[in-house]
């Protein structure tokens, strides 16, 4: 079987049939809670954020959603946050911090939306602030790449103890297409960039950003997701339970070596 | 009068003239305002702080102009100068356009960082150079103000980020991402330690870079006019497929909004930086 190319997954991690944030939570765990807003401006539904049950545990978990056809696109803004969907996040973080649960996010944006209103609002700084901010949370977090891991927009929410992705999802620093109309001069050489780009959980995993990779069925998620799901379950509780025997205040400070070393 | 020094370049440039006021008259040593588009001659330019001294535009400085401007003479220590670009993706060309550059500029970085004293005040100084690949943040940068910042935290000394970046850097693809998770961290260990930290946002301060240490400071600065953003204007124009309001991402723009303490004029920044750390330090 000839090896899935990166512009391939790309294509993959971009099917409108592949299960989006909603899909993995709903599945994942017994009970889901969703909270809204960011008691500030609005509610950012390009973010979902709430409390959920992991085997009988409370865990909070946020997860960057997008449609799944073009109703439901235009209802998430395609996947891409604004500030206030990353003040969400960041408010319900330091709520798991103050009643103690882990934090489960799921990453799959194209990117933070580069809109009028998004730059007035203080996008920067609030892609920015939740970065400093979840460095420090003294809970676990695990961060799972499920679809498109985009540029800052994706990194807002992937500041974690674990990052994980699914086979075919990537992680880069900004689209192909982004990539290529900058250092290519033309964004139609998008499956070139792909390739240059290493943004593949292969990739990442031999750069020493991600921790684990997670399996797909052949042809994507969709095609046995019930499998997909066991197999994040499984890692999820595992992994949480190792990180919670982790001291507190030495959990934050893994988690900066962590990144003070990529 | 702009049309007769533009007259006086061109005949100077024309003609063979070898005494030396003719010479200085090439146009190697004359810049254009691009706000007020007055011809002005580089060395007075220069003696203003890089300001036109017409219409008062800030004019972007190199990091070596910048340290000038700010560190007290001689005070000056560069701290992780040995840190180097490095090629994570191998990607082609890199770091032949690294090398081409360093050869030209004579900058080895996007970044030069140190200790230094600013009226008197010890303070770690970090500022970035637009003039090396658009001051984007790879490895090497983010690694240089993380030692930084570290260095601050260590010596307990105030930490001063001058900023201008196109962003994080494309040729070193994803580990320039984490780059800011790197030096956000950082920043969230200098706020544990309570040191003072300000940020000055300088033209242009963008993308990875916006995202992440610049807009942490304690204070942050900025100098007029400077744009300032996350996404580029481009960018958003062609996601809302409008013209952008003018002034639309520039200082003032983000004092209205909220985002910047204090827009300050480049011949007053050393003396307020000053006025800051010792209001800190009592």
């Amino acid at each position: 079987m000839a090896k899935t190319t990166a512009w391939e997954k790309v294509q993959l991690a971009r099917q409108l049939e592949r299960p989006k944030a909603l899909d993995y939570i709903n599945n994942l765990f017994d009970e889901f809670i969703e909270l809204h807003g960011d008691r500030n401006f609005a509610d950012d539904k390009s973010i979902v954020g709430g409390i959920a049950t992991l085997d009988g545990k409370p865990v909070t978990v946020i997860g960057e959603q997008k449609g799944k056809n073009a109703k439901e696109n235009l209802e998430r803004n395609f996947g891409m946050p604004n500030p206030e969907g990353y003040r969400k996040a960041l408010r319900l973080m330091k709520q798991a911090e103050k009643f103690n649960r882990p934090i489960i996010t799921f990453i799959d944006t194209p990117g933070a939306y580069p809109g009028l209103g998004a730059e007035e609002r203080g996008q920067g700084e609030a892609i920015a602030r939740n970065i400093m901010e979840m460095s420090q949370l003294e809970v676990p977090i695990i961060c799972i790449v499920i679809g498109e891991g985009s540029s800052g927009g994706a990194l807002a929410i992937g500041v974690g103890d674990k990052i994980v992705m699914l086979e075919n999802s990537i992680y880069s620093i900004l689209s192909p297409e982004g990539f290529a109309s900058i250092l290519y001069k033309d964004s139609s050489k998008a499956k070139e960039a792909a390739e240059d780009m290493k943004a593949t959980a292969e990739d990442l995993k031999k750069f020493g950003i991600i921790d684990d990779i997670i399996k797909e069925p052949k042809d994507g998620v969709q095609n046995d997701f019930d499998k997909v799901i066991k197999e994040i379950k499984k890692y999820l509780i595992k992994n949480i339970d190792e990180l919670e025997k982790i001291p507190k205040k030495k959990l934050a400070e893994q988690r900066y070596q962590k990144f003070r070393n990529m | 009068m702009v049309i007769d020094k533009v007259k006086k370049v061109n005949e100077a440039e024309k003609s063979n003239v070898r005494n030396e006021k003719a010479a200085d008259m090439m146009i190697g040593k004359w810049v254009k305002c691009d706000a007020c588009k007055e011809i002005i001659y580089k060395e007075e330019l220069h003696a203003n702080l890089s300001v036109c001294p017409n219409c008062g535009k800030h004019f972007r400085l190199s990091a070596r102009r910048r340290i000038k401007q700010i560190a007290d003479e001689g005070t000056f220590k560069e701290i992780g100068k040995d840190i180097l670009t490095t090629d994570p993706l191998e990607f082609k060309g890199y770091m032949k356009k690294v090398e081409g550059l360093r050869e030209k500029t004579k900058i080895d970085e996007a970044v030069k960082c140190g200790t230094c004293e600013i009226e008197g005040e010890k303070a770690v100084l970090g500022v970035m150079d637009g003039n090396f690949l658009m001051g984007s943040m790879g490895k090497a940068v983010g690694e240089r103000i993380t030692l930084a910042i570290e260095t601050a935290i260590k010596k307990k000394l105030p930490l001063i980020m001058f900023c201008v970046s196109g962003g994080a850097r494309m040729q070193e693809g994803i580990i320039s991402l984490m780059q800011m998770a790197k030096t956000s961290s950082a920043i969230a260990n200098l706020n544990k330690a309570g040191l003072l930290y300000i940020s000055v946002l300088t033209d242009p301060t963008t993308g990875g870079v916006t995202a992440s240490f610049a807009s942490l400071g304690d204070i942050i600065l900025a100098e007029p006019k400077a744009l300032i953003g996350f996404a580029g204007p481009r960018v958003i124009e062609q996601t809302i497929k409008q013209k952008l309001p003018e002034g639309f991402q520039r200082s003032e723009f983000l004092l209205e909004h909220g985002f910047i303490d204090k827009i300050v004029e480049r011949k007053d920044m050393k003396e307020t930086i000053a006025e800051l750390i010792r209001l800190h330090t009592k």
